[in-house]
């Protein structure tokens, strides 16, 4: 049976250097739970390693949770990438450190905390996620694609690292399975189309660094449950399944 | 100036292109979007850039070529459509500012506005 899950699939962890500090997942799952959410993904630079720990924080706060990473291009253009498993996840992570150069300064840019399952921190992440990776945005794309992922655009709408702002316009032969238009476009625009994406279907998310910001924008999918084929099936707009609202 | 000069002068590396082509004037921007919107024609556009979005830049805005810094070379796909449309590439091994400030003693003070 069809039914509305009001998601928010772009949301940073304490493992991103610009995250503040209480995203720890556990805390993140709590305030998806507050603010009436269905489901999250959390999506950290380059990096996946808070995952793990939002798998019980989710089941506990009767959340869906997809498994996610935002991706940093040779060109500086963000990709989110939203998998069923943390299998595949980790597959993309093995792709992305091997071309990811560079230590983090957290002075500068912000500690990169792990968090256990007993929303402790385990570790601190010494690579440089804020950084780019030697991978084209399209290397990247079939990456997630090979591994059975979504790939969407990261707030198209944005000068800094996103697709727009970095290339000039969508490349014609990117396989992108959406964009996402960042909540700052739709405040300032009074809008909800993006109209240099056309043909792609548009999403927003809240891409959250501060717990006060999860699921201020979220999307509202019409699908059966919360898997990656039933999410494509809802950006295709297949099946009976569709991206109804967002906000 | 004649982009012949330039490529003799600072030594540069041809992938792709004609290079006896006028010079209008320069524009640095690693941003395609801000190119889009600042770069004037026959401008000579200075980037790390190597997408193949940089040839269809390169051909809206008229501009006389594309000069890759740091030693980067375009990908395959860039270096194929440049050829197909006749855009050209170049590259140095200077960094961005070193390879401005050369242009600028050479005569190249703006995008020629």
């Amino acid at each position: 049976m069809l039914k509305e899950y009001k998601a928010d699939f772009h949301i940073h962890s304490c493992l991103s250097p610009c995250g503040d500090i209480q995203m720890t997942p556990k805390a993140i799952a709590e305030q998806a739970k507050a603010n009436g959410l269905n489901a999250i993904c959390i999506c950290d630079h380059n990096s996946s390693e808070n995952t793990a720990a939002a798998i019980e924080a989710c089941k506990q706060n009767g959340i869906e949770l997809l498994f996610g990473m935002e991706v940093n291009s040779k060109e500086e253009v963000h990709t989110l990438a939203l998998f069923d498993d943390i299998h595949s996840l980790n597959e993309l992570q093995k792709t992305v450190y091997d071309n990811l150069n560079g230590e983090n300064d957290d002075e500068t840019f912000g500690y990169q905390m792990v968090i256990n399952e007993d929303d402790e921190i385990a570790d601190i992440n010494p690579r440089l996620l804020i950084g780019a990776t030697e991978l084209t945005v399209e290397t990247i794309v079939d990456r997630i694609h090979e591994l059975g992922g979504i790939a969407l655009a990261s707030h198209v709408d944005r000068e800094r690292f996103s697709l727009i702002g970095q290339l000039g316009f969508i490349p014609p032969d990117l396989k992108l399975d959406g964009v996402e238009i960042s909540p700052n476009y739709i405040r300032k625009s009074m809008r909800y189309d993006f109209p240099m994406a056309p043909g792609f279907t548009q999403v927003t998310f809240s891409d959250a660094h501060f717990l006060h910001d999860i699921g201020k924008t979220f999307t509202i999918f019409l699908v059966e449950k919360i898997t990656v084929s039933e999410i494509k099936k809802a950006l295709e707009n297949k099946d009976g399944r569709s991206v109804i609202a967002y906000s | 100036m004649n982009l012949k000069d330039i490529i003799e002068r600072l030594d540069l590396k041809v992938y792709s292109g004609n290079t006896d082509r006028e010079v209008s004037g320069g524009y640095a921007s690693d941003l395609l979007s801000d190119v889009i919107a600042n770069a004037k024609p026959d401008n000579l556009w200075i980037t790390l850039q190597t997408h193949m979005n940089i040839v269809a830049v390169a051909n809206l805005k008229e501009l006389s070529g594309i000069i890759l810094i740091n030693n980067r070379e375009p990908e395959e796909t860039t270096l194929s459509k440049a050829k197909e449309e006749d855009i050209t590439i170049l590259s140095t091994g200077m960094q961005c500012f070193e390879l401005v400030g050369k242009l600028y003693e050479m005569g190249i003070h703006g995008n020629g506005e």
